[in-house]
């Protein structure tokens, strides 16, 4: 049914309708209006959850990591520090194989500290084991959170989803959504069938040490699982299609205008609904402009990646992250899924806009594409306001 | 029982683990429909080396600090699947995961009144890692990180009140036990499990190594502190003192003089004097000298 909602409604939801029996999580901004709305809805009887109010983000995710090893489907949201405070739960329920799914608005990073959207929080997380998906949209959002379960639970995958939304951008824009009937998601996805669980009639012990004879195969296991499920994320994706009368060619990359483009600009999440429209004023203008945008961040698609760029002459890389001292995270992955090919864009620069909440207008999308010259340049920064760096400190 | 151990044997404790005979106390107590989740620490390393499991009963380790939020989205989901009526949730750790490092999830398990027992085996210090001083780690006592010696008389704080820590939490059920009184610690297990709502029973677990102390000494170190008033034995039940084990008090001599932790305070008559009135205090708060 087609509603016009805050994005953080639309969150709440779908989560109602896929009814996880254990929800657990910590206020944080911008995360809150989500939970906010869950816990609404189980005080009015409308969703029969447990709702666990925690007193920390370590803590809700131990409590999911918990629930699902009780073989519950369970739901966290957090942002920012609160996904940093969470982080070593959230590598230990990776390695424990544990379906969890949760939202994460993204946001900056303190120091200095700023609520504001950036996409540090997820990115710096990377290496955890989770899949890592971007909504560009409401819509989006509200889709990737069914595949999301659908994907984590599938007995060949078994790790945790983390659908990563734009703070503020998304979880408090108001859009028309369309929010998937329970029958069709009842269609889509069945109730959870945990492959094992905590049950007294069948005592199993789980997340036992693991000495060095033992420790590497678990770690391959996930790193072989990851790199297979490239394969579920279209298929997975077709069939949610196929139920909802949707158009997601996969839930790895979005092409637009890629296939003629002479400058190419690659991204992730809301931003490109900006950098689309930019390429479509210059390509009113005659101009070969295009957009790469990366849904899939984990597992990283660099065969899609390869095949879409490899004819594109100039590709520009816009991070909403730094690795300080390093190149930027997603331009990384985009020049190793060239590295060592025949074919290939002659120029891939990368640059950096948006951090800490700092609008990317029509005008910074602009500036990309005018710095994309023949001279590659690295984590060139977007919209630097120089006066605020010229200030001189005491001899 | 006999054919189908909650707590098996074979597993790789230390000779004389006060720790390994306290959870195999519990476990038995508590019976085979419980679930545990147990923080990281000796009891998890011995009991679960992959691939070898000692536990009978459906167990769970995820990190060293979050056992009582473990058990808490377990709790959550058997109340969601209707199952919390016949599964009792333990989660356990040693002191240095209940007091220090886990102490905000053992308090956010406590507030949101959970039906679960939480079990503290306290051997008073980071036995695991090589015998660290904890918070629970007592007055004066000699670890690798509050040594004694020549300006330093080994810990220089006493022992973080955990049990009364969570006595403020109003919660139905307190109480500490002793490795060295096993029908006690079986009974105040079994009468925890048997009232709703949020529990903690600290059991202190002597540690051969850490405390240096002969490995066939484990029940006589336990019972001397108990007797001794350094540990006393109580248990709360809605906020009340609904019993404690009384004492014909010992010297703290008589404890301290049998390891190797104290050993360095025996000719040094002034620490005695102040460990004694830690334990004069005890005896005085807890009402524990046995009339004659």
């Amino acid at each position: 049914m087609k509603e016009f909602v805050e994005g953080s409604h639309a969150i709440a939801e779908i989560i109602k309708a896929a009814s996880p029996g254990v929800i657990s999580a910590y206020p944080i901004t911008p995360q809150t209006h989500i939970v906010e709305g869950l816990a609404q809805m189980v005080a009015s009887g409308e969703l029969k959850s447990q709702f666990v109010n925690v007193e920390s983000e370590h803590s809700a995710a131990s409590v999911v990591l918990g629930g699902s090893a009780t073989g519950v489907r369970v739901y966290t949201a957090t942002s920012s520090q609160g996904l940093f405070y969470m982080q070593e739960v959230v590598f230990n329920i990776a390695g424990m194989r544990l379906p969890v799914v949760m939202t994460c608005a993204n946001r900056a990073i303190s120091a200095p500290i700023n609520i504001w959207n950036d996409q540090q929080d997820s990115i710096s997380l990377r290496d955890s084991g989770w899949f890592q998906i971007y909504a560009e949209d409401n819509q989006e959002a509200v889709d990737f959170h069914l595949i999301a379960y659908r994907l984590a639970e599938d007995k060949r995958v078994m790790l945790p989803v983390m659908v990563c939304m734009d703070g503020f951008i998304l979880t408090h824009g108001m859009e028309t959504v369309d929010i998937p009937e329970q029958d069709k998601v009842n269609e889509f996805l069945p109730n959870y069938k945990p492959l094992y669980k905590l049950d007294p009639a069948h005592p199993i012990s789980m997340g036992l040490l693991a000495d060095p004879d033992y420790y590497m195969e678990a770690r391959f296991a996930i790193q072989e699982t990851m790199n297979e499920s490239i394969g579920y994320l279209s298929e997975i994706s077709r069939e949610f299609n196929g139920v909802f009368g949707r158009d997601y060619k996969d839930l790895l990359v979005e092409e637009y205008h890629t296939k003629d483009a002479e400058k190419v600009i690659v991204a992730m999440g809301s931003v490109c609904g900006t950098i689309k429209e930019v390429v479509d004023e210059q390509r009113a203008k005659g101009k070969k402009a295009g957009c790469l945008r990366i849904i899939s961040y984990r597992p990283f698609p660099y065969a899609r990646v390869y095949e879409a760029l490899k004819d594109v002459p100039r590709v520009a890389v816009l991070d909403k992250a730094v690795s300080l001292g390093a190149y930027a995270p997603v331009a990384v992955e985009i020049k190793a899924a060239f590295y060592g090919k025949k074919k290939g864009p002659k120029v891939i620069s990368s640059f950096v806009a948006g951090l800490g909440g700092r609008d990317i207008t029509l005008e910074s999308i602009d500036e990309v594409f005018r710095r994309l010259t023949a001279k590659e340049v690295n984590s060139d920064f977007i919209d630097l306001k120089p006066e605020l760096l010229k200030e001189e400190y005491g001899e | 029982m006999e054919n189908n151990p909650l707590f098996k044997s074979g597993h790789t404790a230390c000779a004389g683990c006060g720790q390994a005979i306290a959870a195999r106390l519990v476990i038995e107590a508590a019976g085979a429909n419980t679930i545990i989740a147990n923080n990281t620490g000796c009891l998890e390393v011995f009991t679960t080396k992959y691939p070898e499991t000692a536990w009978g009963v459906p167990w769970i380790h995820s990190l060293f600090e979050n056992s009582a939020a473990v058990a808490s989205g377990i709790e959550a989901a058997l109340v969601y699947l209707g199952k919390k009526d016949s599964i009792n949730v333990i989660a356990q750790g040693g002191d240095g995961s209940t007091g220090d490092i886990g102490l905000q999830a053992l308090s956010g398990m406590l507030e949101r009144g959970h039906d679960i027992l939480y079990v503290c085996y306290d051997n008073e210090a980071y036995m695991n890692t090589g015998v660290q001083r904890s918070g629970l780690t007592p007055f004066d006592t000699n670890t690798t990180t509050s040594p004694a010696a020549a300006h330093s008389s080994g810990n220089i704080r006493p022992k973080k009140p955990v049990p009364e820590i969570c006595l403020a939490h109003g919660i139905p059920y307190v109480a500490t036990a002793s490795a060295g009184f096993p029908q006690d610690l079986t009974r105040k297990v079994k009468k925890a499990i048997s009232i709703k709502g949020p529990k903690y029973i600290q059991v202190h677990v002597p540690c051969p190594l850490g405390w240096r102390h002969e490995p066939n000494q484990m029940l006589p170190v336990a019972k001397a502190a108990v007797e001794t008033g350094l540990y006393p034995l109580f248990e709360y039940e809605n906020g009340l003192l609904a019993g404690r084990k009384q004492i014909v008090p010992k010297p703290v001599e008589e404890y301290l003089k049998i390891q190797g932790r104290f050993k360095h305070l025996l000719n040094n008559p002034e620490e005695i004097k102040k460990i004694q009135a830690i334990a004069d205090n005890n005896i005085k708060k807890y009402n524990l000298k046995l009339e004659a």
